[in-house]
């Protein structure tokens, strides 16, 4: 099944065109990354999908239904959920309340009930907490639930990251190049919890990154962009071998490297 | 003899992770029993901190707006205006309208609040800077109107003996009576402040402060918790406008000029922002100490504008820092009580 699908999708900034009829399928349970040089329009992309930009032209279906055009809050608690390429937690609060308002679309609370303390209340906030604190132990943040987001150590923040994402309890995360900046050892490792993201929480992912042992490693299907168009797609054996992809962003050395 | 003195200790350990609420309430006790305590000058400390109070209720309210959602409001004063003259003129001559201040006292807030909504709706796309110069101009405009709506307001005349409040047959007239009635509403606002602080309307807030996106790609409708920022902020101020009015018994346009605004921003500044305790102790230095230095005659505004910069040096996260809370420990300990049951085959 589909569960996102992106029909020429166009998104202009003045005269730069940024995303051009860019077309994209992703299944369900699957691992999907879009790779390509910088600049080329993943990110903006992304920032389609998630309702922070409007496409100008085009249509984004999320399980079928058109989400072009709803505001971020909206489609997430259709189900989607993202990181950002650059890290952006809020950065005063901690750990545990990042996730706590991760959790925001899902909890029914209104002003009554916070200002009385009915019952709802007290169930709601206690039950969000265990769970909050369950996702903590998930990502491996166990004991800095209490840790002001600024700081905690870089791996632990992208981890956070994810934690916050998932408290939504998305079907789908899109994840901004979720290993940069990361030493081998944490690249491996995060790469085993998008897997398990996947196997144990069946959500699918879409993905952009840089690091191609990452990249090949873990995806079903690549899709390569250059200059906001997509310029080819498929299994990452195939990608490896598309001399276009090679000319514009993989290079000979890599794509010879990764071979090996 | 030795188990006297462990008896004692075992008492002072026990008692010390509650220092904090013992050292609060026997401060409160005091503040409460200011009045009936016998001690020269007792009126003029009895004003001076019903004074304080007021600006607590004040600071409590532009803390949610400014505090909390992060929303730089510089007209703050309009709706400490708009409570003001709802009271004044429905209990007053001016239209020879006289309901009962437990009646208004509603009315005002709900009209402040409303204005807040009024103005959040234009502003809600702006950030910073920009807001902060609409609110400003929001601010001048409503004390303009109290100054040329002469047929509404009676101008820069004023609206002056206002009808006392009763209760229970007691006309409320004294310094003493005023004191109680804003203790009351300020232990009523710092309820109402806490609480939403500590759930996850706060805690919206909050996330809007630190990146609007991002907590509105996390699932926080922005709009709708930018206007409720606005219309609580509002309608705190509108209530200490109304009781600000009924205590005066007259108001006037020029009660309601920018340094209001200013005044109120400064100690929410320098208490802390967005820490409530940090409004309570920034009210005290801010509206009672300039009284304290009274001694100094002419000297007064320079060595409290000197003692401003030099804390706002030595001090910039204010005298509270607003501390975020320790919800994991926390967690734990409520799981223990309540042991919530973990359903099964849920996710994470």
């Amino acid at each position: 099944m589909n569960i996102l699908e992106a029909r020429a999708v166009t998104k202009r900034f003045g005269g730069l065109l940024a995303v051009s009829k860019f077309d994209i399928i992703v299944q369900e349970r699957s691992i999907s990354s879009v790779i390509g040089p910088n600049g080329a329009g993943k990110t903006t992309f992304f920032n389609c999908v998630t309702g922070f930009y409007k496409p100008e032209e085009g249509d984004i279906l999320f399980l079928e239904q058109t989400i072009c055009g709803m505001s971020s809050d909206r489609i997430t608690s259709r189900g989607i959920s993202r990181t950002y390429q650059n890290i952006r937690l809020f950065a005063n609060m901690t750990a545990m309340e990042n996730i706590l308002v991760g959790q925001h679309a899902r909890l029914q609370t209104n002003l009554l009930d916070v200002l009385i303390h009915t019952p709802r209340f007290i169930k709601e906030e206690a039950s969000s907490r265990e769970e909050a604190k369950r996702l903590l132990n998930y990502v491996g943040l166990e004991g800095r639930g209490d840790t002001l987001a600024r700081n905690l150590p870089y791996g632990d923040q992208r981890r956070l990251e994810i934690a916050r994402a998932l408290a939504s309890k998305p079907r789908l995360i899109l994840l901004d190049e979720p290993t940069a900046g990361m030493n081998p050892r944490e690249t491996t490792e995060t790469m085993a919890l998008i897997r398990r993201l996947r196997d144990d929480l069946d959500i699918t992912i879409l993905l952009i990154e840089h690091d191609m042992r990452v990249v090949m490693g873990i995806s079903d299907v690549i899709s390569v962009m250059d200059f906001g168009q997509k310029i080819a797609e498929g299994a990452p054996k195939e990608i490896q071998q598309n001399p276009q992809v090679i000319e514009a962003y993989l290079g000979r050395g890599m794509a010879a490297g990764i071979d090996h | 003899m030795k188990n006297n003195s462990n008896f004692l200790s075992k008492i002072r350990m026990g008692l010390k992770p509650h220092l904090r609420t013992i050292v609060i309430l026997v401060i409160a006790a005091l503040l409460a029993a200011l009045p009936i305590l016998d001690f020269a000058q007792r009126a003029y400390w009895v004003r001076v901190i019903g004074y304080a109070g007021l600006y607590i209720i004040l600071g409590l309210g532009l803390n949610v707006v400014v505090g909390f959602a992060g929303l730089l409001d510089l007209g703050y004063v309009a709706f400490y205006a708009i409570g003001a003259y709802t009271f004044g003129l429905l209990a007053g001559n001016h239209f020879d309208i006289h309901l009962s201040f437990w009646l208004i006292i509603p009315i005002a807030a709900m009209l402040a609040s409303l204005a807040g909504i009024l103005l959040g709706l234009p502003v809600l796309k702006m950030r910073g800077d920009y807001l902060a110069i609409v609110t400003l101009g929001f601010g001048e405009i409503i004390r303009l109107l109290a100054t040329n709506l002469t047929g509404l307001t009676n101008g820069s005349q004023g609206l002056y003996s206002l009808d006392s409040p009763y209760l229970l047959g007691l006309e409320l007239k004294t310094g003493t009576h005023f004191y109680y009635l804003i203790f009351i509403l300020v232990l009523l606002v710092l309820f109402i402040v806490f609480r939403l602080d500590r759930s996850r309307i706060g805690r919206a807030w909050v996330a809007i402060r630190e990146d609007e996106d991002v907590a509105q790609m996390m699932g926080v409708n922005t709009t709708r918790y930018k206007l409720l920022a606005f219309a609580i902020g509002a309608l705190i101020g509108g209530l200490g406008g109304a009781i600000f009015a009924a205590w005066q018994g007259s108001i006037f346009p020029d009660n309601f000029n920018l340094f209001v605004s200013i005044n109120v921003l400064c100690l929410i500044i320098i208490g802390g922002m967005g820490s409530i305790p940090g409004v309570i102790i920034g009210a005290f230095a801010l509206i009672a100490l300039p009284d304290i230095l009274r001694e100094f005659a002419n000297y007064r505004l320079l060595l409290f504008g000197l003692l401003l910069i030099i804390m706002m040096i030595a001090r910039p996260e204010g005298f509270i820092p607003s501390r975020r809370r320790q919800l994991e420990l926390h967690a734990e300990k409520e799981a223990g009580m309540r042991k919530p049951s973990r359903r099964k085959g849920e996710k994470a």
